[in-house]
C-alpha cells in the first residue's frame, strides 16, 4: 500500500446532525486502496494550523474514486472543513492505518457497535463485511445521523443517552435489552464504551476489534504522539506502547490496555 | 553548482537533514521521501535502555506551531543497533543518532556502544524539556554542558554535535561551555518549553502539563540564537526551529548555520525535507551563487 499526499476536490458537502457533516472528496489513489477502518489526514488550508485531522473513512466508491468523511466539528481545523462546497479542494494523506479485518469473518452473527462519531467508519464496515450484521448504534440524543443508511446492510439498534429513540442508556444497554448475540463484534467510539464492550467480548469469549482514536501529528507512524499501551511488548516500540496511526487504528480488544 | 557542506569532517551532499523525535529512523517517510536525497537522517534520540515516554495527550497543536511532550520513548540501543543502522545504511546518506539519557553513565554507554557502528556522527541531547531526568537538567547550567560534552568526548568515536536548549538566559555562554568541553558541533535550538490549555476540558492539553513547542511560531527566536552563537563561537551549527520552506532554511544559513534540520514541517507535509532541498538549489540558481559555502554567516 502505498500513501500519497494530493490535493483532492470537494464532490459535496452536507450537514447530517447538530455539528456533525458529510463530505464526499474525489481521490482516486485514496479510494482504489481504502479498506473499511481506515482513516485519512486532512490538512487545513490555514498555514497557521500545521498538524493535519485525521478523520474515518465513512464509504468508499471505488468507481467514482470518491470518499466520504462524517465528522464532528471539534475545533477550528474541523470547522473549516464543514465550510468546504463542492469544487473546493483540500489536502489530504491516505488512507491510513490498518482497518478491520474481514478474513474468515463469512457467515458468522456480528455486532458493529458504533458510539457518536465513532458511527461513521462502521457504515463502509457494513457493506464490506459478508456476516449477518447487526449494528448497534450510541447516540447523545435524537438526532440519529447514518441511522437510515445502515438499515440497507445491517439490522439496526438504536441507544440514546437521553432516552430519545431505542434504547435510554448506551450501546451494551441495547444489546441487552434486545437480547442480541454476536460471533465476533468490531467497534468505534469513547474510549469508556470501548472499555466496556471489551470487558463484554472477553467475559464471553468472543472475538473483539476496537478501532482507537488519539491526538495525531504524523499519522504514519514516525512521531510517537498517538500511542496506546499494549498488553505485551510491542515489537516496534520495544515498549508497551503501539502506534494508533500505523498499527492500528483497530486492535484485537485484548491487545490493548484501555 | 555546490550544495555540499562539511561538519566536522562529515561531507553532507547538501545542507538538509531532518530534526531528530519528528522522523523516526527513516523507515515511514522513507515511504514517502527519497532518503537519498538528504544531506543527513538525525533518528530519533535512543538511550541505553527501552524507555516508555510519556503518558497521551502527547501532543496539542497551537498557533503556528506545536506542543509535544512524546517524553523520548525509544526502543533502546540494542534494537536501534539491529534493526535502524541497518535500515538508514541501504541509503547514500549520512547517519546521526541523536542519544539520549537519565545520567552521565547513561549517555556514555549509548555512545560506546555506536562506537564501532556505521553512523557518521553523534548528536547529543541536552536539551529534551519533556522528562524528568537527564535531558534538559544537562543544558541549562554551563558546568553541566561542559562537563558532559568532555566525557561524551572521551569515549565517542565520531564526530559530536551537542543539541542546546533555548530554555536559557544566554545562549552563548551555553554554547562557549560546549566548545570548552570539545564538541566538534553545535545544533539548536530544541524546542522552547510551552504550556497550552484546553478550555473545555479545564485542563492541560497534554498529559505532562509542559511540552516543547516548535513549528513557525519559534523561527525568530531560533534564527536570533543561532546568530548569536554564530557570533560566540567558531564551530559549525546546525541550525533548526521552524523551518518550513527553503526561505526559512535560507535565513539559518545566512545567520550562521552549515547546515539545517527541518522537523514540525514534516508533519505538515511529509515531503518538506526533499522540497527544502530543492528550494535551496532554485535560491542559489536564483542569485548565481555556485557554491552554499558562501552563503554561510554572510548576514553579520
Amino acid at each position: 500500500m502505498t500513501q500519497v499526499k494530493g490535493t483532492a476536490a470537494v464532490a459535496g458537502q452536507e450537514k447530517l446532525a447538530e455539528g456533525v457533516y458529510s463530505m464526499w472528496i474525489d481521490t482516486e489513489p485514496v479510494a482504489a486502496q481504502a479498506k473499511a477502518g481506515q482513516f485519512v489526514s486532512l490538512y487545513s488550508g490555514d498555514g497557521a494550523r500545521l498538524l493535519p485531522r485525521p478523520i474515518s473513512i465513512c464509504e468508499t466508491d471505488k468507481e467514482k474514486g470518491r470518499i466520504r468523511l462524517v465528522y464532528r466539528v471539534a475545533g477550528a481545523g474541523t470547522e473549516e472543513f464543514s465550510r468546504y462546497q463542492e469544487g473546493d479542494t483540500v489536502d489530504i494523506l491516505g488512507p491510513l492505518g490498518n482497518g478491520f479485518p474481514l478474513e474468515g469473518m463469512a457467515g458468522k452473527k456480528a455486532f458493529l457497535i458504533g458510539g457518536g462519531i465513532g458511527i461513521p467508519p462502521m457504515l463502509q464496515l457494513a457493506k464490506e463485511l459478508d456476516c449477518e450484521n447487526q449494528a448497534v448504534l450510541g447516540y447523545r440524543d435524537g438526532e440519529l445521523f447514518l441511522k437510515e443508511e445502515f438499515e440497507s446492510y445491517a439490522s439496526v439498534h438504536v441507544a440514546t443517552e437521553d432516552g430519545s429513540a431505542g434504547t435510554k442508556g448506551n450501546v451494551i444497554d441495547a444489546i441487552r435489552e434486545n437480547g442480541l448475540k454476536a460471533d465476533v463484534i468490531f467497534a468505534c467510539g469513547p474510549t469508556p464504551m470501548l472499555r466496556a464492550i471489551k470487558a463484554y467480548a472477553l467475559e464471553r469469549g468472543i472475538p473483539c476489534y476496537l478501532s482507537l482514536e488519539e491526538k495525531m501529528a504524523c499519522g504514519i507512524g514516525a512521531c510517537l504522539a498517538c500511542v496506546c499501551q499494549s498488553k505485551e511488548v510491542d515489537p516496534h516500540s520495544n515498549v508497551h506502547n503501539k502506534r494508533i496511526c500505523k498499527d492500528g487504528p483497530v486492535f484485537k480488544a485484548e491487545e490493548v490496555e484501555l | 553548482m555546490n550544495t555540499k557542506v562539511t561538519l566536522a569532517g562529515v561531507e553532507l551532499k547538501n545542507p538538509v537533514m531532518t530534526a531528530s523525535g519528528t522522523f523516526g529512523s527513516g523507515a515511514e517517510y522513507g515511504q514517502m521521501v527519497d532518503l537519498n536525497k538528504l544531506g543527513a537522517v538525525v533518528t530519533k534520540g535512543v538511550a541505553n535502555v527501552p524507555w516508555p515516554g510519556n503518558p497521551t495527550p502527547r501532543i496539542a497543536e497551537t498557533y503556528g506551531g506545536m506542543i509535544n511532550a512524546i517524553g523520548l520513548q525509544n526502543p533502546g540501543i540494542d534494537v536501534f543497533v539491529k534493526r535502524d543502522i541497518p535500515f538508514l545504511k541501504q541509503y547514500d546518506t549520512k547517519i546521526i543518532v541523536n542519544v539520549c539519557g537519565k545520567t552521565t553513565e547513561d549517555y556514555i554507554e549509548v555512545v560506546e556502544r555506536l562506537a564501532d557502528e556505521p553512523v557518521d556522527m553523534l548528536e547529543i541531547n541536552i536539551s529534551c524539556p519533556n522528562v524528568k531526568e537527564g535531558g534538559i537538567a544537562f543544558g541549562q547550567d554551563p558546568k553541566a554542558v561542559e562537563a558532559i560534552t568532555r566525557e561524551v568526548k572521551k569515549y565517542a568515536k565520531q564526530p559530536v554535535i551537542m543539541k542546546l536548549s533555548p530554555n536559557v538566559t544566554d545562549i552563548a555562554v551555553m554554547a562557549k561551555a560546549a566548545e570548552a568541553g570539545g564538541a566538534d558541533v553545535l545544533s539548536l535550538i530544541n524546542t522552547l518549553t510551552g504550556m497550552k490549555i484546553d478550555i473545555h476540558r479545564k485542563t492541560f492539553a497534554v498529559a505532562n502539563r509542559t511540552g516543547g513547542l516548535s513549528g513557525p511560531a519559534i523561527k525568530p527566536v531560533a534564527v536570533r540564537m543561532v546568530y548569536q552563537t554564530a557570533q560566540a563561537v567558531k564551530l559549525p551549527i546546525i541550525g533548526m526551529g521552524g523551518i518550513m520552506n527553503a526561505d526559512d532554511a535560507m535565513e539559518f544559513i545566512l545567520a550562521g548555520a552549515t547546515a539545517v534540520s527541518v522537523g514540525t514541517a514534516n508533519f505538515h507535509n511529509p515531503y518538506a525535507t526533499q522540497e527544502i532541498g530543492a528550494g535551496i538549489e532554485e535560491y542559489m540558481k536564483r542569485y548565481q551563487v555556485e557554491d552554499i559555502n558562501c552563503l554561510i554567516g554572510a548576514v553579520k
